[in-house]
């Protein structure tokens, strides 16, 4: 009898995503959906699709979604969860939708510490309007509205969404991975793992900052994405966890423990 | 049934919570702040939830996610605060989403001011923001009427999936009068279970997704046609006027709504005492506007007196349903400042002796 040491996740659809060769939300989405899986929670799950490149994540999960408008999941996953909160609600959001027109609903979502899960993929540039600088991009990274590099005297420098979550007193847990390795990929299983854990036990808000790749808009090809992450975001992005319920640090504890 | 003198603002609340809202989200700006300090206080006591927001939008969002589990929401706001709304709005009506939203108007435009108007009109019953979508709009004359509607407007939302809004002016929010709540309300409309709702998926029912985006183009098409049914299905089935005076065959007809339609009332039974009989049409039901109610009454009027806190809104709807048979004549405050009875007195007897200009459009 042949054993099964491989399949789709329940919570993963059956269906062809539209992710761009090289992209990693396919990846992260499959991280996501294992975590649920694993934890039993599947179907009292209610996920919130963000405005952007994951905008249709809701046809790529199996469990009942809202779809929010531009930076407002945080907001939308505060109501659903307040109206029920019996349910386990998550957010996948983008560096444009997150960092930036979303910045005041993150920030209070955290704040009030709203017993929700936020996965925040921050790959440095507006993927579905077509490559513009979001406020994660690198100094010097060329995007089609900084056409000669990102000039941080003019845009400032790049947000670290993750250090700053974990100045806040209330949150649960705060970490950043990356995906572009397996070993890393393993540990950022791990980290989304303990996010939803603290959801499901009651704890508050928790958030798991996922660096991910877009060969498409960077200008680079797919394999040679992952490079240009690790020498363009690791350096200014690192890895850790910034928060957990005892407390926070600007100096990240390391993955995997 | 005994009778308690209570503010608007917070009779609205207590309104809200007997019809079965639970939840409150909201961010304060005056003059409505006795609306979220009122919920605050008591949604704990029957076990709901009020959260304030950091924002008019994150509320307006916050109402969204709630809404989507089927459950009984609620926000309200002042002007500049439901602008910010606005966003949330298009998505809710997109997405289908019943809600309840108060609107205690200031004037404005801009910061403007914190006293009474009536100056959203446009933006409460031409779409309030972007795409093809309709709300159900209710106007209060009176603190008891506030408390009617805001619980009717929760049975009308779940009936229709629509938002409903609201608006009162800052008056009906600060003035306190005696209210009555019915104890074994039944709803206004058979209402179906939620079954659309947005609560985690076992299988039994159909994955459910909030949403109002439709990339195919054919799709969105029949989904705005769909939205426009209901919309006709609410020009048709929910029209709400009340008339002053028809009986008498009177010389003038007054339009007008809200705390202004009190004014005119009064003005009318003092002119009455005089001799003078005027008729009046008060718009209970903003969208759907009154249109027939107004045309009929003014079939057999000399002219029309539109009275509004605002430098003309409603007077446009008034000229659709005339479409020019009747002189129509405009009295108004604005910026804050309020209509008198004798203000009006003087403007019908200003249209009796000829003095006053009739409102012509090129």
């Amino acid at each position: 009898m042949p054993e099964t040491v491989f399949s789709r996740p329940e919570a993963l659809r059956d269906v062809t995503t539209h992710y761009c060769p090289g992209c990693t939300h396919g990846a992260i989405h499959r991280i996501v959906a294992e975590v649920i899986d694993e934890l039993g929670v599947r179907e009292r799950t209610v996920g919130v699709a963000p405005v952007g490149c994951s905008v249709l994540a809701y046809n790529y999960f199996e469990t009942d979604f809202h779809e929010a408008s531009h930076g407002r999941a945080p907001a939308v996953a505060t109501g659903i969860k307040r109206a029920r909160p019996d349910l386990v609600v998550f957010s996948y959001q983008g560096d444009g939708d997150l960092a930036s027109i979303g910045m005041a609903e993150i920030v209070h979502c955290a704040n009030r510490g709203e017993k929700v899960t936020v996965i925040f993929v921050n790959n440095a540039i507006y993927g579905m309007t077509g490559g513009q600088m979001a406020p994660t991009t690198m100094p010097g990274q060329v995007a089609t509205t900084c056409p000669l590099g990102r000039d941080v005297d003019h845009a400032g420098h790049p947000i670290r969404v993750a250090e700053m979550l974990s100045t806040l007193r209330t949150p649960a847990f705060v970490a950043r991975t990356s995906v572009h390795t397996p070993l890393l990929a393993v540990n950022t299983k791990a980290m989304i793992r303990r996010a939803f854990t603290h959801q499901v036990e009651g704890r508050c808000f928790s958030m798991v900052e996922v660096l991910s790749t877009c060969p498409t808009n960077w200008g680079v090809p797919p394999a040679e994405a992952t490079t240009w992450l690790e020498k363009n975001m690791l350096p200014y992005y690192p890895l850790g966890v910034f928060k957990t319920p005892e407390g926070g640090s600007r100096e990240p504890l390391p993955l995997g423990v | 049934m005994t009778k308690k003198l209570m503010k608007g603002s917070e009779a609205i609340g207590e309104a809200a919570i007997q019809a079965g809202c639970h939840l409150f989200f909201g961010y304060p700006i005056t003059p409505q702040n006795e609306i979220p300090e009122y919920m605050s206080m008591r949604l704990p006591q029957v076990g709901g939830t009020f959260v304030q927001a950091e924002s008019e939008v994150a509320a307006s969002n916050m109402l969204y996610g709630a809404a989507g589990t089927g459950e009984r929401v609620m926000t309200s706001s002042s002007s500049p605060g439901v602008s910010l709304m606005a966003e949330a709005v298009s998505y809710l009506a997109g997405a289908e989403l019943p809600v309840v939203i108060v609107n205690i108007m200031r004037a404005g435009p801009g910061l403007g001011g914190i006293l009474p108007s009536q100056n959203d009109y446009f933006q409460a019953t031409k779409g309030m923001a972007h795409g093809d979508f309709r709300l159900l709009v209710l106007a209060p004359w009176s603190v008891q009427e506030a408390v009617d509607l805001v619980q009717d407007a929760f049975d009308l939302a779940d009936y229709y999936r629509n938002p409903v809004l609201v608006l009162g002016d800052g008056l009906i929010g600060q003035m306190m009068e005696p209210v009555e709540f019915a104890e074994d309300r039944q709803p206004v409309k058979e209402l179906p279970p939620k079954t659309w709702a947005s609560t985690g998926n076992t299988g039994a029912k159909p994955r459910s997704v909030i949403n109002s985006l439709f990339l195919d183009p054919e799709e969105l098409e029949q989904h705005n046609y769909k939205l426009k049914r209901k919309f006709d299905r609410m020009e048709r089935d929910e029209v709400r006027f009340e008339t002053t005076g028809l009986n008498t065959d009177p010389d003038v007809l007054i339009v007008a709504y809200g705390t202004v339609a009190r004014v005119c009332s009064t003005a009318i039974e003092e002119l009455a005492e005089g001799g003078v009989n005027v008729g009046m049409v008060r718009p209970v039901t903003l969208f759907p506007f009154p249109y027939q109610a107004v045309r009929e009454a003014a079939a057999k009027a000399k002219a029309v007196l539109v009275v509004e806190l605002s430098t003309g809104q409603m007077i446009e709807d008034v000229q659709l349903a005339l479409g020019g048979s009747t002189p129509i004549h405009f009295l108004n405050r604005t910026g804050g400042m309020l209509v008198s009875p004798d203000e009006v007195v003087e403007k019908i007897r200003a249209m009796e002796d000829g003095s006053s200009e009739e409102v012509v459009h090129a």
